[in-house]
């Protein structure tokens, strides 16, 4: 268990780092669209839920599973959707000016 | 977990670095969202390839639902309202997160394993940060949707009685690393944490909503990031947190 654990701690710390630097220095109007899109990314927890209803039998798991995953995939469809429309809006303000 | 899936984990983990990085520049942010979006649909398809999913009727019928849910609400809302709706599907996210370690929780229930500590703990941590965010986006979506007042609640001693919510979680917690198998344990912290995600926001304005919004934009990150130690799923691990930083800049 011990291994498994530490290689997850040594994948989130790094990870924070990337984290940082990608974020780092993004200009203020392009904040709303950035959380939006990493909302979308967050939706990630998809995979986790799948995985929770993958079960075949039916059972309280499974069924957990299966609102998580709804739940998940209108994060994800909608985070991303979401976040083009806003930069669809982005662009023509920018033709206009 | 076989070798392909691992490998496509890792495309979508460096499809969604490429993909938030273009999002930060005007120029390529939609190219970006776009690849973060196929990042996505990789991860997706290589965890359906997973031996361990095999209820695929029902699985596709989750992702269709969803996806068509969320394909309405994204082009139904006006713009003005696009704050409130990444609160909303934020707040979604974090539930989905809640409902992870929840059925992990009732699988090991029923599996009479031992369930070892670490796996307890990151059930734990998946369950609190999970319910706040969800709890905590309903009601700022609520409060900037205007469903609800936009002023501040405050009650008397709320603050006292916030520091022992915290208390009873703490002591719950450590009583359930000692027996993991205790459900009615489990069900009130996972019912203290959706509490504490309406305390959280109920004290605080609605002009400062966007704010909060953000804050558990981060929280909703790190809640898949727990729900990836609770299944040791380096794919939830990895692009989860990325988040965390948003909230402060």
């Amino acid at each position: 268990m011990a291994e498994g654990l530490i290689a997850g701690l040594v994948v989130f710390t790094l990870a924070s780092f990337v984290g940082f630097e990608v974020i780092n220095k993004v200009p203020p109007t392009l904040h709303t669209p950035l959380m939006s899109g990493s909302n979308a990314i967050s939706g990630i927890a998809v995979v986790g839920a799948l995985l929770v209803a993958g079960d075949r039998d039916w059972n309280i798991t499974v069924i957990l599973g299966f609102i998580a995953v709804i739940l998940a995939m209108v994060n994800v469809v909608g985070g991303f959707l979401v976040t083009d429309r806003m930069l669809q809006m982005f662009k023509k303000k920018e033709v206009k000016a | 977990m076989p070798t392909g899936i691992q490998l496509s984990y890792l495309v979508a983990s460096a499809l969604f670095i490429v993909g938030l990085k273009k999002l930060g520049s005007p120029a390529t942010a939609r190219n970006g969202n776009l690849i973060a979006a196929i990042g996505m649909l990789v991860a997706i398809v290589a965890t359906l390839l997973d031996q361990q999913v095999l209820n695929y009727e029902m699985i596709l019928l989750a992702i269709a639902i969803g996806s068509v849910l969320g394909a309405i609400m994204a082009y139904k809302v006006e713009m003005t309202a696009m704050p409130q709706m990444v609160g909303l599907l934020n707040g979604l996210g974090g539930g989905a997160s809640t409902l992870i370690a929840m059925g992990e929780f009732w699988r090991l229930l029923n599996s009479n394993e031992s369930v070892p500590i670490d796996n307890t703990i990151t059930m734990i941590l998946s369950v609190l940060i999970g319910g706040i965010t969800l709890t905590g986006s309903l009601l700022a979506f609520a409060k900037l949707q205007e469903l609800i007042g936009g002023s501040p609640i405050t009650f008397p001693f709320q603050r006292p009685f916030n520091i022992s919510i915290v208390l009873v979680f703490l002591v719950g917690s450590a009583y359930l690393i000692t027996d993991p198998h205790n459900l009615t344990i489990f069900l009130t912290l996972t019912g203290i944490s959706l509490l504490l995600g309406v305390l959280f926001v109920i004290p605080i304005g609605g002009a400062d909503m966007p704010v909060v919004i953000s804050l558990l934009n981060s929280f909703s990150g790190l809640a898949a990031s727990a729900a990836g130690f609770v299944l040791m799923n380096n794919m939830l691990i990895i692009p989860a947190h990325w988040l965390a930083h948003r909230g402060s800049s």
